[in-house]
């Protein structure tokens, strides 16, 4: 298989089978977690300013007293390559093209040369943190096989869509195709896997907040 | 043009037929010193190239047509026509061309077997067009297929060159469903030089820019992976398109009459395949350095790679999806009907065991 051909196998039924096996573990994860319910908390709600999901959900983008100074690369790095990320994701135009093409509303990007920078500082800052959680002993001790193959199959998109863009290593057909391929292998692992935070971050947050709200708990 | 110059009087070269023809030194060491900045080498080299070619006896070359439409003679004839290269092409001694050869029947056949003979090992052998090997009948010349003729053909031949996307990837013969089960010179023979020089058609001084090469040299130049010539399939288009600064500046054409489209914005979005295309259209240009495809206003079609036919569209975005998504579409129905009766099933769950809950009385803790 030349390479055209492979980025377009990637591009074509590569794509449909990842995408497929995305929505559809999506759903299934979706509807497992909220089909769960929860029993009516009967007890009268205590109201504290403060204590409600909504809260909560923004309040948790504040660190705690202290965090960053005990942990700088965990909130810093974390919050950057987030950040990161979402700029390279959302805003470089080929990927507005894709996204219009499924969702069928676009916006602009941003020129190529900021998201060059972006995405140096976003590999830059995942190799970072890696080194910290490798370092760390505590962090070393809690992590499992599962946190370093979710940060690998987000790393490698990231720098083999900047490899490309800058033509290093691979004839860029081929390294588009490799892009498009790590795109696919993170499609696959994102629903079963703690990258499902994506789909539950915020309606976790909110739960944890109205929950403990509902005790006149600020969390 | 000086008649003691001394490349001129050997009979039967290049040089001799140049005299001929009119076309003075002046003008062919101008036209060396063109070949050779295009073929990335020294501009001391275009002395040397000019003795080289001048002195070199008239090459005899064969050009077999197969499957194909006859426009990579096209190109190579007319576009150009009528400056030094074409002159050049006319002064090597083109034993055999259907299209262009004034021979026809059993004294073409003829020409091409006593030119194959005379030259034995020593000439060059040109092929356009992709070979059938579905059945032989699907595409003969003289009642011989097209098979027959490259195998016969190719035996004595210095090197091959493959013209055209037919020739050198089997083009849009080879496009799906590929009825005639085309295969490309490469596919078929492995024991020759093979250069690829593809394109839908490809880029005249190309073809000429090759066979000067082969001419001064006497060995082919350094090829890529796909058997292309690196000085000229070096790059993508994308890399050397006049347009790129609007790819990085984020300004797309959004249609083919829109405002972006009129301001020359960049065709990413409505399909050009400039980004995985290497070629040196945008470059070297068209028509004696006229335009070239993306200039006129249509994205690259990227049609000097192989598959370029089923590569998902000419008018898709690379990054937009080359086929329908079935099964993504698929996989929407099967989880709303998965996770429907996952509902149902844990709901039923919770019922049963709610309904197995023992209530526990004063009586029991007091046991």
């Amino acid at each position: 298989m030349n390479d055209l051909a492979f980025l377009t196998w990637v591009r074509g039924t590569g794509l449909d089978i990842a995408l497929g096996i995305f929505v559809l573990g999506i759903i299934l994860r979706l509807v497992e977690i909220y089909s769960l319910g929860a029993k009516p908390d009967l007890s009268a709600p205590r109201a504290t300013p403060g204590a409600s999901g909504w809260h909560t959900i923004w309040r948790r983008f504040i660190p705690n007293d202290g965090a960053i100074k005990r942990s700088p690369m965990t909130y810093i790095g974390g919050t950057v390559f987030h950040l990161g990320l979402a700029i390279v994701v959302l805003l470089f135009a080929p990927h507005i093209l894709l996204i219009k093409n499924f969702v069928g509303f676009g916006w602009p990007g941003l020129p190529s040369q900021i998201i060059d920078l972006v995405s140096v500082i976003t590999l830059a800052t995942m190799i970072l943190v890696l080194v910290d959680r490798l370092n760390k002993p505590v962090k070393r001790y809690l992590s499992t096989f599962g946190d370093y193959f979710t940060w690998a199959v987000t790393f490698l998109p990231l720098l083999t869509g900047w490899m490309a863009v800058q033509h290093l290593l691979l004839p860029y057909t081929l390294m588009l195709a490799l892009h498009i391929l790590s795109v696919e292998l993170l499609l696959i692992v994102l629903p079963f896997s703690k990258l499902f935070h994506a789909f539950t971050t915020f309606s976790s947050r909110w739960y944890n907040g109205q929950v403990n709200g509902h005790k006149g708990v600020v969390v | 043009m000086s008649t003691t110059d001394p490349f001129e009087h050997e009979p039967g070269t290049v040089g001799e037929g140049l005299a001929r023809r009119g076309v003075s030194r002046r003008e062919f060491l101008k036209y060396c010193g063109v070949v050779t900045s295009m073929l990335a080498l020294p501009a001391s080299m275009a002395p040397a190239m000019a003795q080289a070619i001048a002195k070199a006896r008239r090459q005899s070359v064969i050009w077999l047509s197969f499957q194909e439409c006859t426009g990579c003679t096209e190109s190579i004839t007319r576009s150009h026509s009528p400056t030094l290269e074409n002159l050049i092409f006319d002064l090597i001694s083109l034993d055999y061309h259907h299209t262009l050869q004034a021979a026809s029947a059993e004294a073409a056949e003829h020409a091409r077997e006593q030119a194959m003979k005379d030259n034995d090992g020593k000439y060059l052998l040109i092929v356009d067009g992709s070979i059938p090997m579905g059945n032989p009948g699907f595409s003969t010349i003289a009642g011989i297929s097209n098979y027959d003729m490259l195998m016969e053909s190719a035996k004595g031949a210095a090197a091959i060159v493959a013209v055209g996307t037919c020739a050198t990837y089997g083009g849009i013969p080879k496009a799906d469903p590929n009825p005639t089960g085309a295969v490309s010179v490469g596919d078929l023979i492995k024991n020759k030089p093979i250069i690829n020089i593809p394109g839908c058609p490809p880029i005249p001084v190309v073809m000429t820019g090759v066979l000067a090469h082969f001419l001064t040299f006497g060995k082919i130049p350094e090829l890529d992976k796909l058997g292309r010539p690196k000085v000229f399939y070096g790059e993508t288009i994308h890399d050397r398109c006049y347009r790129r600064p609007f790819y990085d500046q984020g300004k797309f054409a959004k249609s083919f009459d829109d405002e972006g489209a009129r301001n020359g914005w960049c065709l990413f979005e409505l399909g050009c395949k400039g980004p995985v295309t290497y070629n040196a259209c945008a470059t070297t240009k068209w028509n004696d350095g006229t335009s070239f495809p993306i200039q006129s206003g249509h994205g690259c079609i990227g049609c000097s790679e192989p598959n370029f036919w089923d590569a998902g569209g000419f008018y898709k975005a690379l990054s937009m999806p080359a086929d329908p998504l079935v099964l993504t579409k698929k996989a929407v129905v099967a989880g709303a009907v998965i996770s429907t009766a996952m509902l149902y099933a844990n709901r039923g769950k919770k019922s049963a065991a709610k309904a197995a809950h023992e209530t526990t009385t004063l009586a029991d803790l007091q046991k």
